[in-house]
């Protein structure tokens, strides 16, 4: 069974702009927001038989909702994201705490060393992705590779709409990868197109990654993605995957969907 | 040209990075040189590699250098050099950094600098207002020059193979007497006619000549002997030779030759020993002194040809140098060996090739002094002259094992010279 850790959106909301989803004026329905969020989540543990940590909110983070932030979990360690904003600062803390708490190894990067956790670190078993230049430095990755002893292939991001890894690039469960080649550098696509052969290469049109249709959640055989992308979903259907769309309009908002609201810990 | 070293770790090829960083820096105009790379063994191993960026200006490659950093290029850290004042005049702080001939930056205020006047075996002496080094020899230091210590702070550079493919192309000190002479001695006419050729134009077009255009001969009195004296002095008649460093022999044989017909007594042409020619070379001197320089007895038509006469019509800058076995000297011999080497010293700006023909002495002590970088051929029918130059340092000079009037005859011949 998948585990992943959420956290209830509370506290969710739009109070600064650091990226160009992000619109104060863009108010979040707060209803609207709590519902679609238990939605995802009961769809995770009902649909997708994943099961879900819950964090506290706190007041003053809107975007602890984003646990993909979090940092990357991997063989019982967690390293903890340095948030290139200093809006999302106080979440650290936060977020060592709970790891704290529930046993895992906490590791810290160097202070300037900028690195926003699985939004930015994405694979496969035996090879893992980071999306840099955009919010994560690529020095920070070169520190993961040691930690966990993984071949890590950093990519450049090159658009500020896709900022994270995780808003462009989804590999699921059998080996395909679901992205959208324009948010990476030429020299991204070709290091991507080495590793994953041309059938496993499923392209996201660029309608449906506007959607964030890449910010799926991959457990097994299900797919949890935002809903309103038809063709995504066609095609993921066609490789024999259950899909799961789930209306996430609010949380689109503020530039994070079904991948940003979790964070896997197996 | 400004360099810095970066490093890049992690992995680098098969995302592209080390290509993506290389490709950035020659888009903006800069070069590379890759000092080190290491390879991981497994797809779980990381990769790094040391790569020197350089660009023509401070400017474009601090560009270079903020353009590929967001891609993991670091900069190795690097200090300022340390110095210390000399502790008195002539004598350098204890733990001095000695100089190789090869082209050596120091940093100092976070910015690297040149070492003018590169040579090897000397200090480096700095001056703060504004930021210079500058090569010193230990004889020279005043107390309390800044001199340069330890080796932080300091690199050196490799030399670049030249761009020419001939003979020049991999300097190595290679010494046989078993290689065919004919094609280095073409190559080395080569370059003297592509040197005369520059030089002439950059005075038709009214500006300087650049720097390299100048051919340095440096040379011992068996050229007169040997029969070397008309090739020798057809080249410096013809403009292919611009500085000549000798000692009292050379010159003083030349003009024996001019005046008497013989070199230390022995008839150029008839090749035996004339009656008292030992005496030859000494009236020769003793006429040459009287006339008060070497310039004054080419002009007042006492020595009409010959290599002296020839360097003196062409304007030939001449440093003769003495030793302590010398008759006479001749006048404008320079007796004071360090006053000599900065004469010598002050002569080499500007030498794009030097020749070192028939000397050992004079070879040793222009080699001494000259950057790594300026090719130079050594002449001489003993073997170990040209190995023992390369066994002092000067490991960028080609040896020719040969007699050194074949070697002028071939080289003027070469050049458009007809017997």
């Amino acid at each position: 069974m998948t585990r992943f850790l959420v956290c209830p959106p509370d506290h969710f909301g739009i109070q600064y702009e650091i990226n160009p989803w992000m619109r104060l004026s863009n108010a979040v329905d707060k209803d609207a927001s709590r519902a679609q969020w238990r939605t995802l989540a009961r769809v995770l543990e009902q649909d997708a038989g994943a099961k879900l940590e819950r964090m506290t909110p706190v007041p003053g983070l809107p975007d602890l909702v984003f646990t993909a932030n979090a940092g990357v979990v991997y063989d019982g360690t967690a390293v903890i994201s340095r948030f290139r904003h200093r809006e999302r600062r106080g979440e650290e803390e936060h977020f060592a705490s709970w790891f704290r708490e529930h046993g895992y190894r906490v590791l810290r990067l160097d202070e300037e060393c900028y690195f926003e956790g699985a939004g930015d670190v994405l694979g496969f078993s035996d090879t893992w992705f980071t999306g840099y230049r955009q919010r994560s430095d690529i020095k920070a990755h070169r520190v993961l590779s040691d930690v966990y002893g993984k071949e890590i292939l950093p990519l450049e991001l090159v658009t500020s709409r896709f900022y994270h890894l995780d808003t462009c690039f989804c590999p699921l469960s059998n080996g395909e990868l679901l992205y959208y080649p324009a948010a990476f550098d030429t020299y991204a696509q070709t290091a991507i197109a080495d590793r994953v052969d041309a059938q496993r290469r499923l392209v996201v049109p660029h309608a449906e990654a506007a959607r964030f249709a890449c910010n799926a959640v991959c457990a097994g055989c299900h797919v949890v993605l935002p809903s309103g992308c038809p063709e995504t979903t066609a095609m993921l259907k066609d490789r024999g995957y259950t899909l799961h769309p789930v209306d996430l309009d609010q949380f689109l908002k503020s530039g994070g969907s079904a991948k940003c609201l979790t964070l896997a810990l197996d | 040209m400004a360099t810095e070293t970066v490093t890049l770790e992690g992995h680098i090829i098969d995302s592209l990075i080390l290509a993506k960083v290389l490709d950035t820096i020659l888009q903006r105009s800069g070069t590379f040189t890759i000092n080190r790379m290491h390879v991981g063994a497994t797809r779980e191993d990381a990769s790094s590699a040391a790569i020197a960026v350089h660009a023509d200006s401070p400017q474009r490659l601090a560009a270079i250098l903020h353009a590929i950093q967001p891609h993991g290029a670091v900069v190795e850290h690097a200090a300022d050099c340390t110095v210390e004042p000399a502790p008195k005049d002539g004598v350098l702080p204890d733990s001095f950094y000695a100089t190789s001939h090869l082209r050596t930056q120091i940093r100092l205020n976070h910015q690297w600098l040149d070492v003018d006047a590169i040579e090897m075996d000397v200090a480096i002496r700095v001056t703060m207002d504004p930021p210079a080094a500058r090569t010193v020899p230990m004889a020279e230091v005043k107390a309390g020059d800044l001199i340069v210590t330890g080796r932080t702070g300091v690199r050196v550079f490799p030399l670049e193979r030249p761009k020419e493919r001939d003979a020049f192309a991999f300097m190595a000190a290679d010494v046989s007497s078993e290689r065919p002479h004919h094609a280095m001695i073409a190559d080395v006419a080569r370059r003297m006619w592509l040197i005369r050729d520059h030089r002439q134009k950059a005075r038709t077009s009214g500006g300087d000549s650049g720097p390299g255009d100048k051919v340095l001969f440096v040379g011992g009195p068996a050229i007169i002997h040997a029969g070397g004296r008309e090739a020798l002095s057809w080249l410096i008649e013809s403009g292919f030779i611009h500085v000549l460093f000798c000692g009292n022999a050379l010159a003083a044989h030349d003009m024996e030759a001019g005046l008497f017909g013989t070199s230390l007594g022995y008839g150029l042409r008839a090749g035996c020993a004339m009656p008292h020619g030992h005496e030859h070379h000494l009236r020769t001197i003793n006429r040459v002194r009287n006339a008060g320089s070497l310039t004054r007895a080419v002009e007042s038509g006492l020595i009409r040809d010959g290599v002296i006469a020839s360097c003196v019509r062409r304007n030939v800058d001449m440093v003769l140098a003495g030793s302590i076995r010398d008759d006479g000297p001749l006048p404008d011999v320079i007796t004071d060996t360090r006053q000599a080497q900065t004469a010598m010293r002050a002569a080499l700006p500007g030498v794009g090739l030097a020749l070192l023909v028939a000397t050992t002495l004079h070879a040793i002590a222009t080699g001494n002094c000259l950057p790594a970088k300026v090719p130079t051929v050594c002449v001489d029918i003993n073997p170990a002259v040209p190995t023992k130059l390369s066994d002092r340092g000067s490991f960028q000079s080609i040896g020719l094992v040969m007699d050194a009037a074949s070697f002028l005859r071939q080289l003027a011949q070469a050049l458009g010279w007809r017997e």
